[in-house]
């Protein structure tokens, strides 16, 4: 604030030379546009201003067919205000593939300039652009990408595996769903207005402070992770809840699906996590708008402070994002080996066990402060601890397949890849985690390797044998077999050769976040690394090609049945894609893997006998709220204080109207059950009425 | 149990759909509004260990006997105390289905939020205006964040407080009114209790030499 004042009243006085009229103008309009000018807008940058020009007539082109095919109705009451959890699902699906494709072309854009920028050869981004550009990688990666697709499976698939009709708060799931998105379209902004934070993902000061990052960047970055850290938060409360009083009755705690304990984990997770990163970055806030010292290096400040309660909150998330992709191997695992889950008492303590451990770890993160070598062994050994649980998990996936009826279906080549991928980077985990050498190996490419090594083994791959998986539920049909294998293999080769190269390079000692290099010996690591993310682009790339041939061969590959793997949870006992209701009858558990337990005990479908249900109506709230909230966040980066205050007393005065409404639910008439469950029957019979998709 | 009951090869046919929509899900609001209120409690668990590290970080600064005065705050202390039990009474009537004793009692623990938050806007406004501000020293951006965090929620409890009186009078103690208004009760508690720790660890300890 006081800086800002200082560079306020700078410009003031300088304008207040010529004439008083200009001073009032002046004035006027930094009140309401505050640090924004045309200068915000990078003109001046081919790089930026071509990507801009390709989004605009990307956008405006999907806008025009939007119109044309006048999908403007259906998708505002059928998708954006939907609070089905089944919608959200997706919608949360979309977004983060949405958001990988920026993330990712972040990540090819540092390889190619990093291959390039050795010795004379300065590459071709500016330090300050390459900076923005790790940064903006690493915060969209794991907010707006890893976070929405595991929130999007989970929205989709919990209330499916506990044989419930939604979660337990539908119009908060719908108001999540669009605040993760406010957050996602404020980084997006940062790119053609303004500039992104040059800070690294987790903006440590005093580097991030006012004092060193005066720009815009870091201010979008806090509004940003503030805006959709409500929408974890909130979600995670939803899902806790969903699971502990919605489950079929029947359904212990110990009957649950796998996928469900660890989605139940992660959501404890992320309620006793997200809010140290809420209150830290709102500490930062403070600094930079407010002057107060908490992270500062004067005044009796300590940055350190702000890296210590980061990572705790840091730390959990890894497992926030890792713990659904073990349940999805879990689930995948057993259906396509046509086995019960080896050892699912263990597999359930070992994911309890990791997730009270993670809490216990984040000092790891920072040996180097200087903690001492008591503390430093404590957090050590607890890191170090952890991967017996999580080796415990392993060895029951392997047990699992171990005389099992392995199909080499796509979901399993994922799941093989992962666990060959995720034992390395676990293993080179427990390495930093002796203090020791990670003093050699702090903040080194051996470091990004490790962790890209479990993120993309673990969660990219858990997250992509999930989709596959559970696509035929969600669409009706299943993925293409050639183009999924296709995306396997280059996903998988792509990444050894894209971060192989980087644990050399970081043994040697090179150092993250460098965008130039002298020693022309580093140069042919970095071209191979390169080389494994053009692979991984491919693997994209086919994941893309394989939606779109499959929507076109969706009636050779219609799942009519809806249980196309012959599986085992309850959510393959609805048709595919699920009816609005999910279940007509709320089934009764009696075993873990109920629907595996009915299919071998004679459960006969009814088809008659149907009664009204009882659902929630879909609400704009959500949305509007969350378009208000990005106006807020806009509003406050730029420091434009009216449209601030106004849009913040417009949330809450809409929030407020919101709550007058006691008109929620309503009753799906007996009527139109009978017409979707008639609909069922003639599709298992096989002449359901053709080239229906409910996409 | 029911695994070693297909075992045996029980005769009865086994039951896998309640057919008569005899099970209905639990409201999970109290439950879920809780949930709510323990990741709160974290963000006020982070202000209080940030107070805890620069609580004596004066940076040749005033310190909390420079500042405190003791008598008001025990003033507000016991305004936001009587609140309590007052919000407690609102609940008694609310369970007797008295809806005008419901009103007074909310409407006289709203006045004493009010008098709390007055109390506390005028201790904010003395201390900045004898140079005592949040920018002065790490222990006064710890000491403000802390307390005006709190005093955030006294005053998102207020006008969440007011919104439910018109909401009891225009629809009445429905059964969605009753949860709101044990939601707040939570929540009024909670603040209540937030409070204690802040009166014993910034007040009381800070007036310590």
């Amino acid at each position: 604030m006081n800086h800002t004042l200082t560079l306020l009243t700078g410009a003031v006085s300088a304008a207040a030379v010529p004439a008083s009229a200009d001073v009032d103008t002046s004035t006027l309009t930094s009140l309401i546009f505050g640090r924004l000018s045309w200068n915000s807008f990078p003109f001046h940058d081919p790089i930026i201003l071509g990507t801009f020009v390709a989004v605009a007539v990307g956008g405006i082109a999907l806008l025009a067919l939007i119109t044309k095919y006048k999908l403007w109705g259906t998708l505002w009451r059928d998708w954006f205000t939907s609070i089905d959890h089944k919608k959200i699902g997706i919608m949360y699906m979309i977004l983060g593939l949405v958001m990988l494709l920026r993330g990712f072309a972040d990540a090819i854009m540092m390889r190619l300039h990093q291959a390039m920028a050795f010795g004379d050869n300065l590459g071709y981004l500016p330090p300050h652009h390459y900076d923005q550009i790790f940064t903006a990688h690493g915060v969209i990666m794991i907010f707006f990408v890893a976070m929405p697709l595991v929130t999007g499976l989970m929205n989709y698939l919990v209330p499916l595996q506990i044989g419930a009709r939604d979660v337990a708060f539908p119009f908060l799931n719908n108001f999540s769903f669009w605040m993760t998105t406010a957050g996602a379209v404020l980084v997006m902004m940062s790119l053609f207005v303004g500039e992104f934070a040059m800070t690294g993902w987790l903006a440590y000061p005093p580097l991030s402070g006012a004092a060193y990052s005066p720009g815009v960047g870091v201010d979008y970055y806090i509004w940003a992770l503030q805006i959709a850290g409500v929408g974890t938060l909130l979600s995670g409360v939803n899902l806790i809840v969903t699971i502990v009083k919605m489950r079929a009755p029947g359904m212990g705690l110990m009957q649950m699906p796998v996928f469900t304990w660890t989605a139940l984990c992660t959501n404890v997770l992320i309620v006793v996590s997200f809010p140290v990163l809420t209150a830290v970055l709102a500490l930062l806030t403070l600094d930079r708008y407010v002057g107060t010292n908490f992270f500062t290096s004067d005044l009796g400040g300590n940055p350190m402070m702000y890296v210590n309660l980061i990572w705790i909150w840091g730390h959990p998330e890894v497992y926030i994002l890792i713990l659904p992709c073990f349940g999805i191997f879990s689930e995948v695992v057993s259906a396509l080996c046509g086995k019960r889950l080896f050892g699912y008492s263990s597999m359930v303590y070992a994911t309890v066990c990791i997730t009270i451990l993670s809490y216990l770890v984040w000092l790891h993160h920072f040996f180097t402060m200087g903690s001492g070598a008591s503390v430093n062994s404590f957090f050590g050994i607890t890191t170090m601890i952890i991967s017996i649980p999580t080796g415990a998990k392993i060895f029951n996936w392997l047990f699992t397949m171990y005389r099992g009826r392995i199909r080499f279906e796509v979901p399993m080549l994922w799941t093989l890849g992962f666990m060959i991928t995720f034992v390395v980077g676990g293993m080179t985990g427990v390495l930093l985690a002796v203090p020791p050498a990670d003093f050699v190996l702090h903040n080194s490419l051996f470091l990004v390797a490790h962790f890209h090594n479990v993120i993309i083994g673990g969660v990219v791959f858990g997250l992509f044998a999930g989709m596959t998986f559970w696509f035929p539920k969600a669409f009706g049909f299943k993925l293409d077999d050639f183009w999924g294998k296709m995306s396997f293999w280059f996903w998988f080769a792509g990444y050894w050769f894209a971060f192989t190269p980087l644990y050399v390079l970081g043994l040697m000692g090179v150092t993250r976040r460098v965008s130039h290099f002298d020693d022309p010996s580093y140069q042919i690591w970095f071209q191979i690394a390169a080389f494994g993310a053009v692979l991984i682009a491919i693997g994209i790339a086919s994941f893309l090609i394989c939606l779109y041939v499959s929507f076109r061969r969706r009636e050779k590959l219609r799942d009519t049945t809806g249980d196309p793997w012959d599986a085992r949870s309850l959510e393959w006992s609805t048709s595919s894609p699920p009816p609005d209701y999910n279940f007509a009858f709320t089934p009764i558990v009696r075993d873990n893997d109920a629907w595996w337990d009915m299919k071998r005990h004679g459960f006969v479908r009814p088809t008659s006998g149907f009664t009204r249900i009882h659902m929630p109506k879909n609400t704009a709230a959500g949305i509007i709220l969350a378009g208000l909230s990005t106006v807020c966040g806009f509003a406050l980066t730029w420091h434009m204080w009216p449209l601030a205050v106004l849009s913040l007393l417009a949330i809450i005065g809409y929030a407020i109207g919101h709550s007058f409404n006691y008109q929620r639910d309503y009753y799906i008439p007996v009527e139109e059950v009978r017409t979707t469950e008639d609909a069922r029957s003639a599709l298992i019979a096989g002449n359901g009425p053709q080239g229906v998709v409910h996409v | 149990m029911s695994s070693a009951a297909v075992m045996t090869g029980d005769t009865a046919p086994p039951v896998f759909l309640d057919l008569k929509g005899e099970h209905h899900p639990k409201n999970g609001t109290l439950l879920g509004f809780w949930l709510y209120l323990m990741s709160d409690c974290l963000i006020f668990a982070v202000l209080f260990a940030c107070y805890g590290v620069y609580g004596r970080s004066y940076a040749a600064g005033p310190s909390g006997a420079d500042l405190f005065d003791l008598s008001l705050i025990a003033v507000a202390t016991g305004a936001l105390l009587l609140s309590s039990i007052t919000y407690g009474f609102a609940m008694i009537a609310m369970q007797m289905r008295k809806k005008a004793q419901v009103q007074a009692w909310l409407a006289v623990t709203g006045l004493l939020g009010i008098a709390f938050l007055g109390i506390e806007i005028y201790e904010f406004h003395h201390l900045i205006h004898l140079g005592a501000g949040p920018q002065r020293s790490a222990f006064l951006s710890s000491f403000f964040a802390l307390v005006g965090t709190h005093g955030l929620h006294v005053l998102f409890g207020v006008i969440w407080l007011v919104v439910l009186m018109i909401q009891v009078q225009k629809i009445g103690l429905t059964g969605a009114n009753q949860r709101r208004l044990m939601c707040l009760s939570m929540f009024w508690h909670f603040l209540d209790v937030v409070w204690i720790g802040v009166f014993t660890f910034v007040y009381l300890m800070g007036v310590l030499p």
